[in-house]
């Protein structure tokens, strides 16, 4: 539709507007692109790591973090517990994916008065109830709690063990 | 195809058969609502309760064996069929047959087992976790669901279930190094032999446009079948089997077993060891049972036999080097693979004219001798730490002279000593080998028996010949749970090889239910 929408290449003649014969790739531009992206990121890296003066110094080739001189190690340790909140929310989006997918069926089955309708409701309803019973298992366990877990109970322990010797931390045996 | 449009009605379910695996699942969840409403008292209610309903499961298989209680004859249930003849598109998400029953049957009674001795060692051990109740239950299940279904699908359901519990249950002991390293170990390669599995399925709905196994042999018998779906199905056979052949730890993959299991806490290892290789054999056989083409027959079977001689040859030979008793029965579980995979090359070879009987008195025996003789090495766990090398084990038979002696019982049932349930197993899947005229099998099997004896001999000599040193040996009190789950597995063992035939008639798998008509009508072969 040549005429429907105003060309931007109007003034520049008729030759960019619609009367082009040989269809040209659409690809074409994005290869230009990267093309030209590339030369010229290649072009200044190179020029000036060969054109450019290197005295390089301690303090230089340390890492750049914000102009402040970097302290400690960057394999730092940190709480497990973003871990668990992460895989919680992972089984959170994987049971509204299974809930958004059942739903769109199950409209379309009520409306038309299937008879799958209630027996798919009450699948779901089971699946759900299990659900539940796992959301409040991890919020009876603590693991959305931000401090240190409380799931290991000395108490479970029992008497006899605990009197007789206090936890202690198992010894590892690779060294044997 | 737009579902919504479908005229899709409920497919006819027959809840009884599956009652069983409901039963035991329903334990789990109750079992974890327990730990969730006293969380700081002891587990011994939890105990009781998982107990109580792996009883009642067990119970209702074996009464369903004795007097049909479900009222239904062994059929295929939950069939969606797509289109196509019942003959041809056939149920199979779940089959209720003698052969499915039994590997159930197996899975419960590990699982009760385990969980008997499970409670005094999870407390000496420092690892006092409710949670681990629900998990090994819900692990049972997954593998119940492995031996009863037909389906690619609901094999992979069943694998899955049953492996991620496993990965949580092999890294419980957080605090150790080995049992991280077990869990992680178990998970990554668990991971990729799943990714295999799930290829292969792929592959196979590929090449016959079902995730039924019984997909395969129509398309074979299809004579104007494409060619090169009959290329893709190898594939995809090869990468099931590797699926299977994992779990059930044999031999190019079995790099995790011994590692596994001697991280993981002993208790999980005894289920791994017996629960999670039948349920891994329960799946293999189906899935075999599907790929009696003479086509495929030549493919699969030279190389499953031969995979079968390495994985007894390699186990028994490795194991021969081991100092620690839980990697010796590690290795010892690797060999034990290989000969019941001979059972199954035998059986598949037979085409029918041989009844599954030996592969599932074989996996009997051999579930209860391990989790036997893991309930007995258990008792070095004292006091939140734990040693399994040989040396840990010397004076075993001053401190409880009672599991000792069980000990005795479970070796000699490792391997092959007459009076035992080992013994008869192994002289079954001779038999069959055999009959088979798989001489060069029977003999390799011979040759292996022969050498696991005596690292068999080692462990029997470490509990209850040498002097214990001083500073070493340290064993927990035997407490009642162990004593009775070291006790009811000697006496199982047995009785097993005493009363072989009442063992063999009650499972009811001696004779195929029609030898004839095998080859043709292929949906009533489990």
């Amino acid at each position: 539709m040549p005429g429907s929408i105003g060309c931007p290449l109007a003034h520049l003649g008729p030759r960019f507007c619609g009367k082009i014969v040989e269809p040209v790739n659409p690809y074409l531009p994005i290869f230009v692109m990267i093309a030209l992206a590339s030369v010229i990121c290649i072009a200044m890296v190179s020029l000036s790591w060969l054109l450019g003066p290197k005295k390089s110094t301690a303090y230089k080739e340390s890492p750049f973090e914000c102009g402040v001189a970097p302290t400690g190690s960057a394999h730092e340790r940190f709480p497990i517990k973003f871990y668990l909140t992460a895989m919680l929310f992972i089984l959170f989006d994987i049971e509204v994916v299974f809930l958004w997918s059942w739903m769109t069926v199950f409209r379309g089955w009520v409306e038309k008065g299937t008879p799958s309708a209630m027996y798919s409701f009450w699948a779901v309803m089971v699946y759900m109830v299990l659900w539940f019973l796992g959301d409040f298992y991890v919020l009876r366990s603590g693991a959305l709690e931000w401090e240190e877990s409380k799931t290991l109970h000395p108490e479970k322990f029992g008497k006899a063990v605990d009197e007789e010797a206090p936890y202690v931390q198992p010894v590892s045996e690779d060294a044997a | 195809m737009n579902l919504g449009d479908a005229p899709l009605t409920p497919a006819p379910i027959v809840w009884e058969p599956m009652l069983p695996m409901i039963i035991v699942f329903v334990t789990g969840v109750l079992c974890m609502c327990v730990e969730m409403l006293r969380p700081k008292q002891t587990n011994n209610l939890i105990v009781v309760l998982s107990l109580a309903g792996l009883a009642v499961a067990g119970a209702l298989i074996v009464l369903d064996w004795t007097a049909a209680v479900f009222h239904q004859p062994p059929s295929e249930f939950f069939g969606v069929r797509f289109g196509g003849s019942p003959e041809e598109a056939g149920g199979g998400l779940f089959i209720h047959d003698r052969f499915g029953q039994s590997v159930q049957l197996i899975l419960i009674a590990s699982t009760f087992i385990t969980i008997l001795f499970s409670e005094g060692y999870l407390r000496e051990r420092r690892i006092p976790f409710g949670e681990y109740y629900p998990l090994v239950l819900w692990s049972a299940v997954g593998g119940m669901i492995m031996a009863s279904t037909r389906d690619l699908m609901i094999f992979f359901l069943g694998l899955e279930t049953l492996s991620i519990a496993l990965y949580v249950l092999a890294g419980l002991n957080s605090k150790e190094k080995r049992s991280q390293e077990a869990a992680l170990k178990y998970f990554l390669l668990g991971a990729f032999a799943s990714s295999f599995l799930l290829f292969g399925i792929a592959l196979i709905y590929g090449a016959t446009g079902t995730t039924h196994i019984l997909g395969i042999p129509m398309l074979m018998n299809h004579a104007s079948a494409d060619p090169t779906a009959g290329k893709i199905l190898i594939g995809g056979i090869a990468m099931v089997l590797i699926g299977f052949g994992f779990k059930a730890a044999l031999v190019p993959f079995h790099m995790w077993t011994p590692d596994v299991y001697q991280g993981a806490p002993t208790t999980v290892t005894a289920f791994m060891a017996a629960g999670s290789k039948a349920a891994a054999f329960g799946a293999l056989v189906r899935f075999v049972g599907a790929i009696t083409q003479p086509e495929l027959i030549d493919a699969w079977l030279p190389a499953l036999a031969i995979v079968a001689v390495l994985t007894m040859t390699v186990g028994n030979l490795i194991a021969l080097a081991q100092r620690d008793a839980k990697r010796i029965i590690g290795y010892s579980s690797i060999a034990h693979a290989g000969y019941l995979l001979v059972a199954v090359v035998a059986w598949a070879h037979s085409r029918g004219s041989i009844g599954l009987d030996t592969v599932v008195y074989y996996l009997g025996a051999y579930s209860i001798t391990t989790i036997g003789a893991f309930a007995v090495l258990s008792l070095t766990a004292k006091a939140g730490r734990e040693g399994t090398q040989l040396e840990d084990y010397n004076g075993l038979w001053k401190r409880a002279p009672f599991a000792a002696a069980a000990m005795i019982v479970f070796m000699a049932s490792l391997a092959g000593v007459p009076p035992t349930g080992g013994f008869v197993g192994k002289l079954l899947i001779f038999k069959d080998a055999l009959d088979q005229d798989y001489t060069w099998l029977a003999i390799a099997l011979g040759i292996n028996s022969v050498l696991s004896v005596f690292y068999y001999l080692r462990i029997v000599f470490a509990v209850c010949v040498d002097e214990p040193d001083e500073r070493r040996s340290q064993f927990a009190k035997p407490n009642a749970g162990m004593l009775t789950a070291a006790g009811a597995c000697a006496l199982a063992v047995l009785a097993m090889g005493v009363f072989t035939s009442a063992v063999l008639q009650t499972m009811g798998l001696s004779l195929p239910a029609e030898s004839g008509s095998a080859s043709r009508s292929v949906a009533q072969k489990p």
